[in-house]
């Protein structure tokens, strides 16, 4: 009952998913997955979101309890938070209201921001990356400098023949690497879930009983 | 002051607060980190709300009345049984019904990863360039092959499969490189355009 019919619901219903990729039959696409699963998927969905919200403010509960390093910045959390829903919930989700403005005033320029630092940081990666002289970071890094010149007007100034070496690396060595390792990946990918539907690979069931 | 240049003044100040790791992690960083956490968890639950529990559970269970969503209603409930260690065997079943998708996979992988791939890279070799995709996309998946140790001619060839995935790699970094300046663009633009620009 705790572990066994759990695994029998993965393997079952993993089964009837792989006849649902092949087969175009009515009881398949219709009766299986437009009037089953799709409806209690989508009931269930909102519940799993519930599950992480009550995860992470309980963590920043214990955290102000425990006075854990940085623990003041937890009250942030929660008044972002509190604030966003109740704007929400309370004045709706329609442009112009408190929610919206908070979305488009505090959320979208810092993370927009957080996304940008990355720029700093990979440009010191990359910094990192040519001090250690080998010839393999030295290919990557002339690979990666002559795709990003070759997106700018300064790229084409150095010489006209740069978008065209950018395209053909883009076109014959990328796509050979992307595709031996999609190729990896497909087949880990097949290996993994036949392990899942087998029931061989249940670390997903968790530890205890 | 016009509620306009407020609202970028706001943004400002949060696009500079998150700018300020760049000297060092400082108070300003962290404030604004926690509050970004905790708006886009608040913006999460009101759109999951709006859009997933009121229209596919609260409007088909209580208003149409159909009666069999109380199953995965309940079933759902049991995912917050994790919080009860005697009950958090039962957070199983809405686990294990999500992994159920899972079998889906073997096919639509074994088709996009595998078949889709083989089948453009077993075209006929006319140009040079198809032969060097060819020999890449060999050595490549013979790298990641372990049970040959690699020595000898065979080693040397999967060293080329290691030459490759560089290139392909350093394409990567470039794009995404590109990618992160383009934002960067955008919230430099945004702090003198929008925010100087207008308070002078």
């Amino acid at each position: 009952m705790k572990k066994t019919v759990p695994l029998l619901i993965v393997m079952i219903g993993g089964l009837i998913w792989v006849f649902w990729a092949f087969s175009p039959h009515k009881i398949i696409q219709d009766d299986f997955y437009y009037k089953f699963y799709l409806p209690w998927a989508r009931a269930m969905a909102p519940f799993a979101a519930l599950l992480g919200v009550i995860s992470l403010s309980m963590m920043h509960t214990a955290k102000i309890r425990r006075k854990a390093p940085k623990w003041q910045y937890s009250f942030f959390f929660f008044a972002g938070f509190i604030v966003t829903a109740l704007a929400g919930f309370i004045g709706g989700t329609q442009k112009g209201g408190l929610f919206m403005w908070m979305f488009e005033n505090m959320q979208m320029p810092m993370s927009s921001t957080m996304f940008s630092l990355l720029a700093f940081y990979m440009a010191s990666a990359a910094y990192k990356a040519f001090r250690a002289r080998s010839a393999e970071a030295t290919v990557l890094l002339v690979a990666a400098i002559v795709v990003m010149l070759a997106q700018v007007p300064l790229g084409v100034k150095i010489s006209r023949h740069l978008p065209d070496i950018s395209q053909w690396i883009l076109d014959v060595p990328n796509l050979a690497s992307k595709r031996g390792i999609a190729l990896g990946v497909g087949l880990g990918s097949v290996a993994t879930t036949l392990k899942i539907l087998l029931g061989i690979e249940r670390s997903y069931l968790g530890g205890g009983d | 002051m016009s509620f306009e240049l407020f609202s970028n003044l706001v943004g400002a100040f949060f696009t500079l607060c998150i700018f300020s790791f760049l000297y060092k992690d400082n108070p300003f960083y962290q404030m604004a980190e926690q509050l970004l956490v905790g708006i886009s968890l608040g913006y999460g639950l009101v759109l999951t709300y709006t859009r997933v529990f009121i229209p596919f559970m609260y409007q088909p269970l209580i208003l149409k009345q159909q009666w069999m969503l109380i199953i995965p209603s309940i079933m759902g409930l049991f995912y917050l049984m994790r919080f009860n260690r005697k009950l958090s065997w039962l957070s199983r079943y809405p686990i294990a019904f999500s992994m159920m998708g899972v079998g889906a996979s073997v096919p639509l992988s074994m088709h996009t990863f595998i078949l889709v791939q083989m089948r453009q890279a077993m075209v006929p070799i006319e140009t040079f360039n198809l032969f060097l995709i060819f020999i890449g996309t060999i050595a490549v998946l013979l790298y990641f092959f372990f049970s040959k140790a690699h020595t000898g001619v065979y080693g040397k060839f999967v060293d080329v499969g290691k030459w490759y995935m560089m290139i392909g790699f350093g394409a990567s970094f470039g794009l995404t490189v590109m990618a992160r300046i383009s934002l960067l663009i955008g919230r430099i633009q945004f702090l003198v355009n929008d925010v100087f620009g207008a308070i002078k």
